[in-house]
């Protein structure tokens, strides 16, 4: 390990003051990461903590590989969260991680309030406090992003990220966004940024990091760039990106649609990864360090709505999630009108799969008269209809009314309020993903840490066992998605994307922080995952978090998967035996 | 016969940074502090990027800026005589397209010396050694 990572820059934002703490211990014992992220989290979050108070601490991690390794390129937040009421986590891309290693830091932690709207311009070893009043309210976070990049250093090594109006107002799943078009999107950071009057962090950072045996690293990074550019890794993710995934999910069933109430569309939808490369793909990107570029821009042309023979170009990012909750889940046809609400949720700085899940259960609420035009203010949501969805996201973002309010605060709120509980998507208070593949996706959406699909991948153990047309008892299934969750800890701390999951097996990591003085074996790199799961699980019974009485979305268990309607006490058993293990010490078989 | 790096294909640069990683490493380190070439976005990345790198002119400008003839002709591009360099900066103000870098630590210039190591490990060809006319 080299002598910078272990530097956490601490911000006050109360007092305007920073300072750096050494912390050998969270990133030599636990790497960084998410490792080093959850101790700081239980340390400095008190508990029973206001996620929208200037107690709640927001903690930005990079690892022992940040910067160094291919695909070594995603930053963790993490922070509790004001849309579920426990552990915050988040992953980003984009410069972020670059930036903050490159800085000389291994995270950055900022506490507090600021009395006027502010943001963070951080730059050759100094922090600055600079005024965002004239920043604050603007419609647009693109707009922001635009102003900050001219006005502030570090062109080419820098992360600029902020939050848009949501995040201001404390909508909880406002989202924050990194070069414009990557973002901490799930579970609120947007909002906790906004309660501290934070408008964005301006980070830049092209400093050396030294290299322990320079000779066994140069010849590990080769290995590992050459397996990455051959792998499938290139076909998988550069060229269609993560929307390939559509038209596959979409032909097995398995495709939340309207709100789940189907799970395909006739024929392949409009926004499919094929047809959106043919159509729209105007852009690839990648995060810096990372040869996969995943990231699609799509270019979309409008005629202009005031000027004759003017067409407007905006680029927008898009990736199987928003495509399956802003297009699926809202039965949009076109793949203009899907692209069109991840641009509008991306001005505003909602996080787009809990926007657009929100969106489909007000449709059904609407159609079931459960609310009326009294609560939606005039507007008469539709499947497929953009232009009403449009108008609804910029409301939400506004908290216009009782109701946007309420909306402001996902599905779980609304239902609680207007009832429709049973087609209210969210697991533990965190809105759906994009797979309805089975009891496998249902027990990392209610299990995993951060109630996302790529806690353990259940969706993928879903679809394993389906082609091998095999079942497995709860306890199997629940300790198989329990040994993944526990080893993506590993790469979270390190921190690696889970796309290069295949990459990096506990021997190669070990092999990788060798080169950098750093002894690790497999044994205890796993005994390192299922710790750092522990803690997690941990933070949240500390805020009131209990895995086995979660309630279960009636829709999801009567909308029948590709290996039918998934059985409801299959799921209790399987959660208790997952609460047994991450409230006791067992090992789990790899 | 002598090799230029050029930038071949701009249109396809992603903005990974691999080259400049890869350039930083022939210095026995990691990041980025000594890396000769860079990255920018042209004005928001949607637009695409600039590759900013010595293109070895035939008449250097950074070559007549050193008042102490710390940059010597190299077989392409130019070479920094580091002990005679005194760190004035001269040379970086005289690069029109900014391709001449700085080593904050050593407090010296750093420029591409045509090795090509950046090329093999761009993804995308946007980099390329081409071969030099009379080089």
């Amino acid at each position: 390990m080299d002598r910078l990572l272990p530097r956490v820059l601490r911000v006050d934002l109360t007092r305007k003051r920073s300072w750096v703490e050494e912390r050998p211990d969270l990133f030599r014992d636990r790497l960084g990461g998410t490792g080093a992220a959850i101790e700081l989290l239980h340390e400095l979050c008190p508990p029973g903590a206001d996620p929208l108070g200037p107690e709640n601490p927001i903690v930005f991690a990079v690892g022992a590989l940040s910067a160094l390794y291919p695909l070594a390129s995603k930053t963790v937040a993490l922070f509790k969260s004001p849309h579920t009421g426990n552990l915050g986590e988040s992953h980003c891309g984009g410069r972020t991680a670059f930036a903050l290693r490159l800085a000389g830091y291994g995270a950055l932690v900022v506490e507090g309030r600021s009395d006027v709207p502010v943001y963070l311009s951080i730059h050759d070893g100094g922090v600055r406090f600079r005024d965002a009043r004239t920043l604050w309210g603007m419609g647009s976070s693109v707009t922001v992003g635009r102003i900050l990049r001219d006005v502030e250093p570090g062109s080419g090594h820098r992360t600029i990220l902020r939050i848009g109006r949501a995040g201001e107002r404390g909508v909880t799943y406002a989202a924050a966004i990194a070069e414009t078009y990557r973002h901490f999107g799930r579970l609120g950071l947007g909002a906790v940024l906004g309660s501290k009057n934070l408008k964005a962090i301006v980070l830049s950072g092209r400093g050396a990091i030294p290299v322990a045996e320079m000779g066994r690293y140069q010849k590990l990074y080769r290995e590992l760039h050459e397996r990455a550019v051959r792998s499938d890794l290139m076909t998988k993710y550069h060229e269609l990106g993560t929307a390939q995934n559509v038209g596959p999910l979409n032909e097995m069933g398995a495709l939340p649609v309207r709100n789940l109430q189907a799970t395909r569309y006739p024929e392949e939808p409009a926004f499919s990864g094929e047809r959106l490369a043919q159509g729209y793909l105007g852009r690839r990107l990648a995060c810096a360090g990372c040869p996969v570029a995943c990231i699609h821009l799509a270019a979309l042309r409008e005629p202009h709505p005031a000027e004759p023979y003017f067409y407007k170009t905006t680029f927008v990012s898009y990736d199987h999630e928003p495509l399956y909750a802003l297009g699926a889940m809202l039965g949009v046809e076109e793949a203009a009108g899907v692209l069109k609400l991840i641009d509008a949720v991306g001005h505003v700085g909602l996080d787009a799969m809990t926007a657009g899940v929100v969106l489909a259960w007000a449709t059904e609420a609407f159609e079931r008269g459960l609310i009326s035009e009294a609560e939606t203010g005039g507007v008469r949501p539709r499947w497929g209809d953009v232009a009403v969805y449009g108008e609804m996201i910029g409301r939400i973002a506004d908290r216009e009314s009782e109701f946007y309010r309420v909306l402001g605060e996902g599905v779980r709120a609304a239902a609680e309020r207007y009832g429709g509980a049973e087609f209210a998507l969210h697991f533990g208070g965190n809105e759906m993903p994009g797979y309805h593949t089975g009891p496998g996706a249902f027990l990392t959406y209610l299990s995993g840490a951060r109630h996302s699909h790529l806690d353990s991948a259940g969706y993928a153990v879903d679809q394993d066992l389906l082609r091998r047309g095999e079942e497995i008892p709860p306890a199997d299934l629940a300790r198989r998605l329990l040994a993944e969750e526990a080893r993506r800890q590993v790469l979270s701390s390190l921190v690696i994307c889970f796309f290069a999951r295949g990459l990096y097996d506990f021997p190669t990591i070990a092999a990788c922080l060798g080169a950098l003085g750093d002894d690790w074996d497999e044994g205890r790199l796993r005994n390192l995952g299922a710790e750092i799961l522990r803690r997690k699980h941990a933070f949240k019974v500390r805020e009131g978090f209990r895995l086995a009485t979660l309630p279960i979305p009636e829709r999801a268990v009567t909308t029948p998967a590709p290996g039918g309607a998934v059985n409801g006490t299959y799921l209790r058993r399987a959660l208790a035996e997952m609460e047994r293990w991450l409230e006791g010490s067992d090992e789990l078989e790899g | 016969m002598a090799k230029r790096l050029a930038v071949v294909d701009v249109e396809r640069c992603v903005d990974c940074l691999l080259c400049a990683q890869a350039c930083a490493r022939r210095f026995g380190e990691g990041g980025l502090a000594r890396s000769a070439i860079a990255v920018r976005s042209a004005g928001g990345v949607e637009r695409g990027f600039v590759v900013v790198v010595c293109r070895a002119c035939d008449d250097p400008p950074c070559l007549h800026a050193c008042p102490v003839g710390a940059i010597e002709k190299g077989p392409v591009g130019v070479r920094v005589v580091l002990d005679r360099c005194i760190g004035c900066k001269a040379c970086v103000a005289a690069c029109t397209i900014g391709a001449v870098g700085w080593d904050e630590e050593g407090g010296k210039p750093v420029i591409c010396v045509h090795c090509g190591l950046c090329a093999r490990f761009c993804p995308y060809g946007v980099l390329a050694l081409e071969e030099v006319e009379g080089g």
